[in-house]
Formats: C-alpha cells, structure tokens, sequence
C-alpha cells in the first residue's frame, strides 16, 4: 500500500479542489539568466518558444512546487514546462497514447505502467545522457525498475522508503539500548527487552476495510532481505518459483512468524489483529512497546506533544538487512519520467529532470516539512531540511541498495488487495499455519484475462 | 475569507439560474399540455405526467438493473461470459457460506429485536411522567450514523494485550471483575452478536417512536370500552393494542429487515469484513471496489435484490389490504 492510499481523506479533498489542475512555469522567458543557469547545469541548449508538456498524477500545491523548481530552467534555456496534472492520470494515459495525443513526458508512479506504455510502441527509450545520469547517480536496481525488456526508458523522480522502525531514543537511552545494524543483533537485543518484562515490537493491522496491510509490508521487508530483488520481482509477478506457496516466500513468512507472530515480543498476537495500525504506534514514546516497523507517515499518529528527533520520544532506524548477498535491501515507491517523442527540447528537459540539479532545486522548493526524497546519489546529504527525509535519502540512495516497490501493491488486487489482507489477518488473528495460509493466497490468483 | 465567497457566488448563482430555466422549462410544457384539447388532451396528459418519471426509472433504475444482471453471468473484468460460476462461487466458497451464515443470523435476529423492543419502550413509555424525555434520550443514537455508532462500540469492545491497561469498557468491566476479557471482536460468532447489538441501539429508537405514534392513535373510546369489560395488562396489549397497531408494526420491520439486508456501514467500520463478521452487502462492495471483481460483486448484488423482494411484496399487500378494509 502507498501512503497515498493512507491519506484518503486528503486525497479526496485534493481531488474535489482540483478535478485538473495545470500549472505552467510561471518564469517566462527573458532571455537566459546566468543566474539561473548556475542552478540547473551546463550543456543545454536554448530553445526559445518550446513547451514541454509533462504529464502527471500530482495537483494542487504539490504540483506549483514542481513548477517553482522548474523556474531556473526555463529562465536559462527558454523552455516552458507544462505540468499538466490530473488525478485521472492512469486512466487518462492509456487513452491518450491510444489516441495519438501523447504527452511529451508522463511522471509514471508505477513500473507496471511503464511496462504497459512501451508495449504500445509509442513510448521512447531514455536518450544517452539521461542513460549516462542513471548510470552515474542510481542503484542498479533503479535502473532495472525503469527498463523493458532490457531497454531504459524512465528515470526516477522522487523516491520513498518504507524500511523503517520506529523506536524512542529516550526509552532506549534509559534501558541502555542501542540501535541495532544487523538483524542479528536487532533480535538479540528483542530477547532482552522480552526478558525484562518488556513487549519489544509493536504492531497493529486494523484499518477497517484495509485491514491486514501492514502485515504485507512486513513479509515484503523479509522477502527482499532474505531472498533479493529478483525473487521478489518474479513473487509479484507469480512465477513459478516464487508463489506464496514456494519455498523463499514460506521461509519469508515464518521468518515474520518467528518475530511479529512471536508472543515473546509481541505479547498476545491475536491482538495484532484488532489493534488499529496508528494505535500501533502509541505505545512508543512510553515504552508500552519498544519498536514499530512502519514508513514514516505514521508521525502523524503519535500522542500529541512526541518530539520526533534522533533524541527525542520517537525516531526511526533503517531494519537492517538480512542475507549479506542483498546489499542494503530497500522497500518503498517512486515515479518514473517516461518520453514519447525524442524532439530536442523533450530531450533537454528530460536529461534535466534526471540531474542532481533538480533533485535539489525540487527538494528545496518543499520547504521545511519536506517530504520529497530522491534516490539520485548526486544529492547531498545536506539538501535535505528535514532531518528524517535526510535519514531515509542515505538508504534510498545508496548506490549498492536493492531497492523494490510495494509488492500488494504491484499484484493484481484479487491478491494485493484482497485475498493477502483477509489471509494475512486470519494468519495474525487465528495462528493459521503458514502453508494454508499460503495456499489460500495462491488459489484466489485470478487468471491472466477474465 | 474573500475568496470564499468569490468561489462561490458565481457556483451560487448558476445553482439559481438552473432551477430557473427548469421551472420555465416545466410551465411551458404544462401550459402547452394545458392548451391542448379534444381527442388529444388525454395522451398528451398522460406522456406529460408520466414521462419524466418513466424515463427517471428507466436510466436510474431498470437500466442499471439489467446491467447488474448481465454483469453477474461475467467474469471479474466483465470480458467473457462465465454462466452461473459467480453464483456457484457465491453458495459454495468456505468463507461466503459464512458471510451467508451471517447475513441470515441478520436478517432473522435484529429486525425482530429491534421492532419487538421498540414496541415495549413505546407501551412502557406510554403515558409515563416525563415521557418526552425519555424517548428523546432513547431515540437520540437514531441521530448518529452507523459509522459513528460502530467508532463510539469501538470504544466499549476496544481490547488491549494483557500487559496493557484495558481501555475498552466491557473489557475493563470483566478485568475489575476479576476474569481476562476475550478480545471480543475477534471471538466467533459473538463477534457477530456484537455488532448486531450497535444496530439495536441505533434503531430501536426509531422503532419506538413509530409505534408510540401508532398507540397514542387508538381510540381512547375503545380503550375505555374494553376497560370497563375488565380487560387490562396483557390481555388489552393482546386483545387491542396490538391489533390495532400491527399495520405500523409490520412496515417498521420490514423497514428494518430492508435495513439488515442492505448493512455494511457498522461491519466495515468495526472489523472490515475479518474475523467471520462479514455480510452480503460489505462483501459486495469489497468484491467490486477493492478486490475488482465486478462480476461476483453483481451476483451479490442480485442476491441482495432477491432476498428484498419477497418483503416489499408483503409490505404492499399488507397495505392494500388495509386500503380495502378502511
């Protein structure tokens, strides 16, 4: 589940405001600006009069803040960015490409899509210097993320992590503990809180009729960290190998058992079942549970008045790998900038939005609450304002991480939205063994054309 | 706020204008169907009158009926027919015989509750001092949405693990008490029991008042007479009130068995569908709009149409028979 989908609330409120939005650069052109130029970069062409048009999913203010940290390109080379956005956007792509009235740019949030883009024939492989950009600034696994078929066509924009556990310095400062770097140690340091008297992890998958997606998210975690990007890849795409039912997927699964199922660490539970996810995370700051691996977002569900600082009620730390053969495993989400014509200036703007340059021009037209990460390794650390971004961009844009989506959220939503939630909750509610629990997963897989 | 209002007095203005040209529109189609006369003027009268509701029914009602319908026979993309495996899935699946299970404990257990304890709040309230307050405290949960109901349960079900301080009423009551509380959402089939007890308590105030306005309506003449040839206490509710009551209660439980049948807001709220506590009606939705599986969503909803049917045809000739007698 994205975080997006959490803030539905928000969502709708955005999408009554603005049914579809567009900004356009507001800088208009005047000539090239030295100034300017320094904060995008050299090699650009000036192309007065261009408009490039990127299409889009994110409006309202979101969406003036990309326009804001485009302003300094269009002032040095003349070219207009259209940041078009709908919250139609995936429905509206498809037909638009089918009918011949593609977007120079699209900002995909999914792999999937990209896919499904290129097989119409009307998307365009990544020019070289954006093919030069990946190369030099992203993992690897970024790289596998943006190609088809063994072919690049998409550059990341920005990036989230979801690998995070949420502790309190505070409580940890005064039991001694420490922050744990390997999952060894992470559960070394479990059985010494459970031997205190303590409940060492927290946790909760009630979210009404989402009940049961934080429990994916915790075997997705496992399922990287032990078996590495491509298992995982191939588990999204229920290949033969890696079905619920197989082998790594049921190891991942009592390897979770073995920790968010442990009623050592977790006290009863089947309470896990009916406490709601924010709830998860109020015992934190007063030490009713020790540790909460949940994304960042959920901040905003600690008792009034926690400070969230690296030494304050709650922080995170980054829940460490497992296998040492995956190299710095990372779960999250990210967009993708997709071209359907090579024109110059579609070319310019593209190898633009893939530089360093714009991570920081966009990082800081977010402002101090942040929120907006990128993976590109051109970023540095100090860019970042806030301080729980900066933490989260060290791991997204290491340039040895495994970096992979949500997987409940890239399967079909029989399974991603359905029959993993239900099978997930009666799993944590009821202790039903892992293989059936498997099994049932793997027999709701609907088939490939209905 | 300036901006507010100018948002909004442009949207206000268009919203004055559109019932303006509709009105136009509606007295010049009844002035020209008033001039018309002679052979013309009945038919004219009758596309007039009956048109727009017949074509209102037509798009809002039939058509997407009959769409529901064709849906249900298809698979989950609505791509290729896939005859009566839908509904076969519907009867046989493990996890929908319950969701079956639980829709009938529903449809049979809380429109009775519901309307029988309404009835005896409204003989017990019935000329009591202070009535109006009473029913006014009693009928108040009536004010609160199904989902504000299940949240404020929430609350009374709320479990914590062991090492935790219990928060939620009944779990903390059976702690003073001095036994463990059961995670009481989570325990089957009382969790369905449970939540049944939300939609008592939302309705019987409703139920109440209906009936109390019924009672108050019989004839004080009857009462007296039958008073006075010594019936009183049970025999008088049998022999009676009820009697004269029974039209009004038969549609409050039809409008409760209708109300059962429909049920999603309080299951989703309060466990999602999970622990066995589904319905038809949550399953429906989660089936079309989470998992996407519009065809077996449709036959649920067909079924849902199926099992409403038999209770409006006795709610109307209940009522015809009543027209008939009056």
């Amino acid at each position: 589940m994205s975080i997006s989908k959490r803030g539905l609330l928000a969502g709708v409120a955005t999408a009554t405001v603005a049914l579809v939005a567009t900004f356009v650069a507001p800088a208009a052109y005047a000539g090239t600006s030295a100034a300017a130029c320094a904060n995008v970069g050299s090699g650009y062409a000036v192309q007065k009069g261009k408009t490039v048009e990127v299409f889009t999913s994110v409006v309202g203010d979101e969406l003036t803040r990309y326009a804001k940290a485009s302003a300094d390109f269009t002032a040095c080379t003349g070219i207009k960015i259209n940041w078009n956005g709908s919250d139609q956007f995936e429905a509206q792509l498809p037909v638009r490409v089918a009918g011949g009235t593609a977007p120079d740019l699209a900002l995909v949030p999914q792999p999937g899509l990209i896919a499904q883009m290129v097989a119409t024939g009307q998307a365009v492989p990544a020019p070289s210097a954006v093919v030069n950009n990946i190369n030099r600034y992203w993992s690897k696994s970024w790289r596998n993320l943006g190609s088809v078929g063994g072919r690049f066509y998409a550059a990341p924009n920005s990036a989230n992590l979801k690998s995070l556990v949420w502790y309190s310095p505070k409580q940890f400062a005064k039991y001694g503990y420490t922050v744990p770097t390997t999952w060894a140690d992470m559960f070394t340091q479990s059985d010494k809180m459970a031997a205190a008297g303590q409940t060492a992890w927290c946790g909760g998958i009630g979210s009404g009729g989402a009940t049961g997606w934080p429990s994916t998210d915790w075997l997705e975690e496992v399922v990287v960290r032990e078996a590495g990007a491509t298992v995982y890849n191939n588990w999204i795409a229920h290949k033969k190998g890696a079905y619920f039912s197989d082998a790594p997927i049921i190891h991942a699964m009592n390897t979770v058992w073995g920790w968010m199922g442990n009623s050592k660490y977790v006290g009863k539970v089947s309470t896990i079942a009916t406490t709601s996810f924010q709830d998860a995370v109020t015992g934190i700051p007063s030490g009713g549970c020790m540790q909460l691996q949940q994304a960042s977002f959920i901040a905003a569900s600690l008792p009034k008045g926690s400070v969230v600082s690296p030494t304050g009620d709650a922080w995170v730390y980054y829940l460490p790998g497992i296998n040492p053969a995956v190299t710095t495993p990372v779960e999250g989400g990210g967009e993708f900038y997709l071209a359907f014509n090579s024109n110059k200036a579609t070319v310019e703007v593209q190898t633009f939005l893939s530089t360093p340059q714009w991570a920081v021009s966009r990082i800081k037209a977010a402002g101090s609450n942040g929120g907006w990460l990128s993976a590109n390794s051109g970023v540095p650390a100090a860019t970042y304002s806030n301080p729980l971004d900066a933490l989260s961009a060290k791991y997204l844009s290491d340039p040895h991480s495994t970096f992979v989506f949500d997987a409940s959220d890239a399967m079909p939503a029989a399974i991603g939205n359905g029959a993993e939630w239900t099978g997930f909750t009666d799993w944590f509610a009821n202790g039903t063994p892992v293989k059936t629990v498997a099994a049932k997963i793997d027999a709701a897989w609907p088939s490939a054309s209905n | 706020m300036p901006s507010f209002w100018s948002d909004n007095l442009p949207k206000l203005g268009q919203m004055f204008a559109a019932i303006a040209i509709f009105l136009a529109v509606l007295t010049a189609i009844f002035f020209l169907a008033g001039r018309a006369n002679g052979k013309r003027q009945r038919p004219i009268a009758i596309v007039v009158f009956l048109g727009p509701a017949l074509i209102l029914l037509l798009f809002g009602l039939l058509g997407p009926a009959i769409r529901t319908l064709l849906l249900s026979f298809k698979g989950s993309a609505s791509k290729h027919w896939v005859g009566f495996n839908n509904y076969q899935w519907l009867f046989t699946d493990p996890s929908m015989r319950i969701v079956l299970r639980n829709t009938v404990f529903w449809i049979l257990l809380t429109p009775i509750i519901t309307t029988g304890l309404g009835l005896l709040l409204a003989i017990l309230l019935d000329r009591m001092r202070r009535e109006s307050v009473a029913k006014s405290l009693i009928f108040m949960p009536m004010a609160i949405s199904f989902v504000g109901a299940s949240i404020v349960w929430e609350f009374v079900y709320k479990f914590a693990n062991p090492n935790q301080p219990q928060v939620g009423l009944m779990s903390s009551i059976a702690h003073h008490l001095g036994f463990e509380p059961p995670n009481w959402l989570l325990t089957q089939p009382l969790n369905t029991f449970l939540l049944m007890v939300v939609f008592v308590w939302s309705q019987t105030g409703f139920a109440m008042v209906i009936l109390s306005a019924a009672i108050k309506n019989v004839p004080a003449d009857i009462m007296e007479a039958s008073s006075l040839d010594g019936a009183s206490g049970w025999r008088l509710f049998q022999g009676i009130t009820f009697p004269m009551v029974r039209s009004t209660f038969i549609v409050v439980l039809a409008t409760m068995v209708v109300a059962t049948l429909k049920l999603f807001d309080i299951v989703r709220a309060s466990t999602g569908g999970n622990f066995g506590t589904s319905v038809l009606a949550n399953e429906m939705y989660s089936e079309t709009f989470i998992r996407y599986d519009a065809g077996r969503g449709a036959a649920m909803a067909i079924i849902l149409f199926l099992l409403v049917i038999p209770v409006l045809v006795y709610n109307i000739i209940n009522l015809r028979r009543e027209r008939t007698i009056a």
